[in-house]
């Protein structure tokens, strides 16, 4: 339709100079959604993805949990069911059998009502919406995140409001965690500022702290009135063992103090897409929780306004049902152990191809990813040569690995070791 | 050991007011008298005032378990499928801005979620530019201008003595504002007034923008929910696309595909070439990836499967058109019974001359605490009533309790 305007300019003329967004440029594409892009377009039929941590069956196929598509159905059948919009602070059920979950339902915590829990987009958005409230709310607006730690958490806190600075973790030279490093930075750290702890199968390096460290992390971040912030996005799927994986959470929190836990459903329920989380913020007392709660409902409402039904009513009816949580567990292990398997049959191989190097660190890390230790220049060689997709940091996703793809995968790291320094 | 501190980190965290929009609907729930009615947020409800889930989301919901897809992440810019249609539906699938791949379409929480997207878009690459809202607007607005640090002011919007648009003082505002500020405005169906520009008047607001190399930004969460066609409802947004404007569109399909709680919407930004689009597409995904990483897949995959069959659209535009028709069947039954009722010779006909949810009653604060102390009736306090809540059957009651309100209280 021309427009008979006489007025009418060229399209976006004006000020801007042929287009109002002239200035906005091209921004990369995200490193580890970017692997996926890069894997989708090699026509190689050798080609493995071990990039984005999505778990993958034996087939190499993604899985959605029998139990998942259970309560799917009873949700489907119900008649009773609307959508109407939830409250601000989401799935009242879902968040406190959230709550149960990680914290324990015996947790004093729980039973004194001082645990203030509301529904989230997955970890992301737990961990956006509770940086939000911090960077309002809290004096000390520093948070220590490990290094190296998940890509996007800089970018979250940042964007939070809050300023980023890391602690030592990974040590290169053992491919284990740098005790000694991380408890002298966080001894630095100034007195109050936030801490962010993985809370089991730490990503990207899968290596944690022991019990006994946990606990002087925890003896050491109380003395200096340290803000503990956990991200738990592997509850269940590192172990196989649901309270094994947050045995680190509870000890801080059975210890009296706060702490803000950052949950996610996607790995561990395979709701990825469905954007399942919870933020809980462990509070001295009811009233603090109360109001606390209060001010989250404000950084939410102006964000998305309340969060989508779909997810959090799949685990509410997962989580409520003993028969359901029951299958769920078994279905939770069976990933657990096929992704243990594969550690096992990966460092076996590297074994028998007498790959120089010590490898034991592949079935001494824990949960979804394996930092190889590989460098980029290393990676590169897999990529182009053996058509591996995996992160520059040397990352890999043992949730993309089958036992027929492991034999491809030790030839890849072999040759890359050998021929690449 | 136990922790030294005894005094919570959080102890100076003061208790937030409830939101004035939802916190209604908690006050209506509590409210024990049989009488009651609750006019307060804008969800849709029956006759028989029950909350109502499509015929056609029922459907793609029971299709989509039977085909058993998989639950992995979708992109950072949401489901294509969903993102197609999606601008499709907002164009016109034959409009050039489409052929010619310039709208850059991002999957967004619902409209919130969208015009947070927008306002952060804005606050990184127009820093220095304001945000122009209309007084009143939906009260949300201002927090999410605020909360993405995106500076605004208001423009002229309501007239209380014409229960009408004061159009002059809209134009004035908006020539007065900085050259390249973005201006809200609402695509139909104004919330919470009801009250839309004419054609003409449309005209005449692309004229001051273009002259004031403004930027329109189109709040669109009731396309076809309005006047029952979707097409009649994108009216303001194709005419400013057609006059050559960049523009952008924050939409929502909680309302006119009852889709609520699934948080489904998008941000759709016009460019002037498919080279910015595809510019702006990645620069919106930067923002959106420290928010929420990527999108929720359920509710789009609803819109996908429903606007992208054929059958399934066509059952919708007929869901879509007896939803708007029954509220304009209550707008009229309302009047009628203030024309009946009220003796004063008050004209009450901007009740049928307003349009959609909402209708704003120019009940006052106190007028508007009246109707809820002494009639039980919930509304927000700047005596917006939802028109979605109301029934034929409770049309004169409400009727009785606007016309005491406004005569007898001050």
């Amino acid at each position: 339709m021309a427009s008979q305007n006489p007025i009418a300019p060229s399209p976006a003329a004006g000020i801007y100079g042929g287009s109002v967004f002239a200035n906005v440029v091209q921004a990369p594409e995200d490193p580890i959604l970017g692997v996926t892009v890069a894997y989708n377009k090699d026509p190689s039929p050798v080609k493995v993805n071990l990039g984005v941590g999505a778990y993958r069956t034996e087939e190499g196929k993604p899985l959605v949990l029998n139990v998942v598509r259970r309560a799917e159905q009873l949700l489907l059948n119900d008649p009773s069911r609307v959508k109407e919009y939830l409250p601000i602070t989401g799935l009242a059920d879902f968040n406190k059998l959230s709550a149960k979950l990680i914290f324990g339902a015996d947790s004093p915590a729980i039973q004194e009502n001082r645990v203030a829990t509301v529904q989230c987009l997955s970890g992301t958005g737990s961990l956006r919406v509770g940086g939000e409230f911090l960077a309002r709310h809290y004096h000390e607006r520093t948070i220590y995140i490990p290094q190296p730690t998940w890509g996007n958490h800089p970018k979250v806190f940042t964007l939070a409001g809050l300023s980023v600075k890391s602690y030592r973790y990974y040590d290169p030279t053992t491919r284990g965690l740098n005790f000694e490093g991380l408890l002298a930075d966080l001894s630095a750290a100034p007195p109050g500022a936030i801490v962010l702890l993985h809370a089991c199968a730490h990503n990207p390096t899968g290596v944690d702290p022991t019990l006994d460290q946990w606990e002087q992390i925890r003896l050491l971040m109380r003395s200096k009135g340290l803000l503990p912030f956990f991200d738990s996005a592997y509850q269940g799927f590192a172990s196989g063992n649901l309270d094994a994986d947050a045995q680190s959470v509870r000890m801080f929190v059975a210890d009296g103090g706060e702490c803000l836990m950052a949950q996610s459903y996607a790995k561990n329920m395979g709701l990825y897409g469905e954007r399942v989380g919870a933020l809980s913020i462990v509070c001295k007392s009811a009233d603090v929780a109360t109001r606390v709660e209060s001010q989250l409902k404000l950084v939410i409402r102006p964000m998305y306004s309340n969060p989508p039904i779909h997810g959090a009513s799949i685990v509410a009816t997962i989580l409520k049902d003993r028969e359901l949580y029951h299958e769920w567990t078994i279905e939770l292990k069976a990933m657990a152990d096929r992704i243990i398997n594969m550690r096992q049959l990966l460092f076996d191989a590297l074994r028998a191809r007498g790959t120089p190097g010590d490898w034991s660190h592949i079935i001494k890390q824990i949960g979804m990813f394996t930092f190889t230790g590989l460098n980029t220049e290393q990676v590169t060689f897999m990529t182009k040569e053996y058509h591996i997709y995996m992160t520059s940091d040397g990352r890999i996703s043992m949730a993309g690995l089958s036992s027929k793809t492991v034999p491809h995968l030790a030839d890849a790291i072999h040759a890359a070791v050998t021929r690449m320094k | 050991m136990t922790v030294s501190v005894n005094v919570s980190r959080f102890e100076g965290v003061t208790m937030a007011p409830p939101d004035p929009i939802l916190g209604v609907s908690e006050a209506f729930r509590a409210d024990t008298n049989d009488l009651k009615l609750n006019l307060g947020v804008g969800a849709y409800r029956t006759e028989e005032l029950q909350p109502y889930v499509l015929n056609v989301v029922k459907k793609a919901e029971k299709l989509m378990l039977e085909r058993g897809e998989n639950k992995e992440y979708l992109p950072i810019e949401g489901l294509a499928a969903f993102n197609k249609v999606t601008a499709e539906l907002l164009f016109g699938a034959d409009n050039s801005v489409i052929q010619e791949g310039r709208v850059a379409t991002i999957q967004g929480l619902s409209g919130t979620g969208s015009l947070r997207l927008a306002a952060a878009f804005i606050q990184r690459y127009f820093p220095d530019a304001k945000a122009l809202i209309s007084s009143p607007t939906w009260g949300n607005h201002k927090n999410i201008f605020n909360d993405a640090r995106v500076p605004w002011s208001e423009y002229r919007y309501f007239d209380p003595r014409t229960v009408g648009l004061d159009f002059d003082g809209m134009v004035a505002d908006i020539k007065a504002a900085p050259d390249g500020s973005f201006v809200l405005l609402h695509g139909c169906a104004h919330n919470p007034t009801g009250i839309d520009p004419t054609p003409e008047q449309w005209e005449k607001i692309a004229d001051v923008i273009q002259e004031k190399n403004h930027i329109p930004f189109f709040d669109v969460a009731y396309q076809g929910f309005a006047s029952g066609s979707l097409d009649a409802d994108a009216y303001s947004i194709r005419l400013f696309v057609s006059r050559g404007f960049e523009l952008l569109v924050a939409q929502s399909y909680s309302k006119n595909l009852g889709l609520y709680a699934e948080r489904i919407g998008a941000i759709n930004v016009v460019c002037s070439s498919s080279d910015a689009g595809t510019r702006v597409k990645s620069q919106l995904k930067r923002l959106a990836r420290p928010m929420y990483s990527n999108p929720p897949v359920h509710g789009a995959r609803i819109v996908a499967n429903v606007v992208g069959d054929p059958n399934l659209f066509n059952e919708w535009k007929q869901e879509m058109e007896l939803m708007a028709g029954r509220i304009k069947n209550v707008r009229r039954r309302l009047y009628e019974n203030l024309s009946q009722k009220d003796k004063s010779g008050k004209d009450w006909s901007f009740v049928l001359k307003q349009i959609g949810m909402f209708s704003y009653t120019g009940l006052h604060k106190a007028q508007s605490d009246h109707m809820t102390d002494k009639w039980h009736i919930y509304m927000t306090k700047d005596g917006r009533i939802s028109l979605a809540g109301l029934s034929l059957s409770k049309c004169e009651y409400l009727a009785d309790a606007i016309i005491d309100s406004f005569h007898n209280v001050n």
